[in-house]
């Protein structure tokens, strides 16, 4: 559809807004690569020089590296599967005729418009608290003990506080994909004999596969990074059961001050999502093409 | 079997009553086609017989037993949507075969009536691709494929034509029909296209506002409509509908005359040729007559006039009368 001179007309318009998002991603990128292989130390400015994989070397010895991968792909896992299956049977609930159809739509999107700190405070504070929380009054009542939430099941309290921020936006995804299902595939399935089950298992659930696929790579890029929710409430703790990839990278530049081991952490995290984002796009990605 | 009974079938939304009610008796093998204007009622009536509508009162039964509160699905009726509604992420194949799978019918069984639907709709190369990669008529026939796998006791369609250009229409009526040669099966076809239904029906029932006017034959319908409604809905071009003095000379309230039945040349009309169109085999003229009003006529194919041309009119063939309430007269 284009000639050579529009084509290279083209290239020439798009190129200023493509040399400035690559600067904008090179820069902090190389500088992180330089910093990762120095001896940087906030507490002791006057030792630098060169240290080679050293950093490197720390963060794979460290045993918390591997808890901290762990928990990373737990968290991103745990939370995938909970927004992605609830996000279904919410976003189908949705999409019958109601009553206030309109209101309820706008209660079920509300949480994404906490921000993490302040949901993983209300979440802290207010339910899962041993002494305040709803959870532990609702134990009581029934004569049990509180369960200390955060103490003992830090992980999982972690990807719950997280699944309610997410939900909203998987809910809200899947039920425009779920509008935009014709009603009559769906009649022509119901003369087909297709019970309301198979109707979803054969018409709504493939008619949802692209949505899925893009509420999928959209909340990994998101939930790989995830840092406040888990800074408010367990702090990475007890010891280091809760700590992410994102969170010991954290605790290496401010807690221990140390720079260079930072940025090591740094670069592993972005090959990791490098990794992640790879093996996605090969299980799932075939189901962005229209 | 696929015969169909509806018995004082209404269906309102809320306050509007969109059919009043309706009696109506579909014999086996019959083809029986809705027709009406947009609006009239015609796809709401297929879709209470399909079940995918509740009627609000009256009974629709089928092969004699009542199957008005029954799910569509144990209906034994088949439908091809306007739309096809066929599954988008599933081969020719899969989606022909879908409702054996959900009748939990043997797979060996299912691919043998599968490949049989394949070869009477000429699908058998297409059968492992999408409905996506394929035309719009080789779509209609999938869904076709998809109805007939059942052996339904009827099948429903629902102007499963007019997604179609004008050639693939009229090739798609004639399979159609060819179809329903074949198979015997009871059809019920809905469409707003009156050609449609004069050429492929056995009986068609017009419909207005969600009343039926007529049921009939297609020449009963052309030749003796019931009221001014059919009379004018029935026939291309339309019939001219000519009311006061000139209809006062047959005692009646409003005189009906086909373009047919028009000769051109010498008679007691003049008038002014507005439009012309000649099509080789007829020509088509609309003439403006003072005190009439516009008249349709259908002339032979060598009839040479022409926009702005002053021409004499003649009404010579049967002259329909209808009374004041626009019911026929005899």
């Amino acid at each position: 559809m284009s000639t050579q001179s529009t084509r290279l007309a083209a290239r020439f318009m798009v190129a200023p807004s493509v040399i400035v998002l690559f600067i904008w991603m090179i820069v902090p990128l190389a500088m992180t690569a330089y910093f990762s292989f120095r001896l940087y130390r906030l507490l002791s400015p006057d030792r630098s020089g060169w240290v080679g994989f050293n950093n490197y070397v720390w963060f794979f010895n460290s045993p918390d590296f591997w808890l901290a991968l762990t928990n990373t792909l737990l968290l991103v896992g745990g939370v995938l599967i909970i927004t992605v299956i609830l996000g279904v049977l919410i976003a189908l609930l949705l999409d019958q005729p109601v009553k206030g159809q309109g209101v309820l739509r706008i209660l079920v999107i509300a949480p994404f418009f906490v921000m993490p700190p302040v949901a993983a405070s209300i979440w802290e504070n207010l339910f899962m608290h041993p002494q305040n929380g709803l959870f532990a009054a609702i134990a009581r009542g029934f004569g049990a003990q509180p369960i200390l939430f955060l103490e003992s099941y830090p992980m999982p309290s972690v990807i719950a506080i997280v699944a309610w921020e997410w939900l909203p936006f998987a809910t809200l995804i899947l039920l425009t994909a779920m509008q935009s299902l014709s009603s009559e595939q769906l009649e022509a399935a119901e003369m087909d004999g297709a019970s309301a089950l198979s109707r979803f298992r054969y018409i709504i659930l493939p008619h949802l596969t692209r949505a899925i696929t893009v509420v999928i790579l959209i909340q990994t890029i998101f939930l790989l990074g995830i840092f406040g929710e888990i800074y408010t409430t367990t702090q990475g703790g007890p010891g280091s059961a809760s700590t992410t990839l994102p969170y010991m990278i954290f605790k290496q530049a401010i807690v221990a001050k140390d720079i260079g081991r930072a940025a090591a952490g740094g670069i592993i995290a972005v090959i990791l999502a490098n990794i992640v984002a790879y093996f996605l796009m090969r299980s799932i990605g075939k189901h962005l093409d229209a | 079997m696929g015969q169909i009974t509806l018995k004082s079938v209404r269906k309102s939304f809320g306050e509007v009553d969109v059919i009043p009610s309706i009696d109506l008796a579909i014999d086996d093998g019959e083809f029986v086609v809705f027709v009406g204007p947009s609006g009239c009622g015609k796809s709401t009536l297929l879709r209470l017989i399909a079940g995918l509508e509740d009627t609000t009162s009256g009974t629709i039964e089928i092969d004699g037993k009542d199957a008005t509160a029954l799910p569509p699905a144990k209906r034994g009726l088949a439908m091809v949507f306007q739309s096809y509604a066929l599954y988008p992420h599933m081969t020719v194949k899969k989606n022909i075969g879908f409702p054996l799978k959900m009748a939990g019918m043997d797979p060996a069984e299912a691919e043998k009536r599968i490949q049989r639907a394949a070869s009477v709709l000429n699908l058998t190369n297409y059968l492992e691709r999408k409905p996506g990669q394929l035309s719009g008529g080789q779509r209609q026939r999938v869904a076709i494929g998809r109805a007939i796998v059942r052996e339904p006791a009827a099948f429903l369609f629902d102007e499963p034509l007019s997604n179609l250009d004008a050639a693939l229409r009229v090739g798609m009526r004639q399979e159609i029909s060819e179809l329903h040669q074949s198979l015997k099966t009871t059809m019920i076809y809905v469409t707003h296209d009156q050609v449609e239904a004069m050429t492929m029906a056995d009986k068609i029932v017009v419909l207005n506002a969600g009343r039926i006017e007529q049921v009939g034959s297609p020449l009963t319908l052309y030749h003796t409509p019931k009221n001014i409604f059919v009379a004018g809905f029935i026939g291309s071009p339309r019939m001219n509908l000519i009311e006061g003095p000139e209809a006062a000379k047959h005692n009646a309230h409003t005189i009906g005359i086909r373009p047919e039945h028009i000769t051109v040349g010498d008679g007691p009309w003049e008038g002014v040729v507005g439009l012309s169109e000649h099509l080789g085999s007829d020509s088509f003229i609309k003439v403006d007559v003072p005190g009439l009003g516009i008249i349709n006529v259908r002339g032979a194919g060598e009839l040479n006039v022409h926009h702005g041309d002053r021409i004499k009119l003649a009404p010579a063939g049967k002259i329909h009368r209808f009374d004041a309430n626009g019911m026929a007269m005899a």
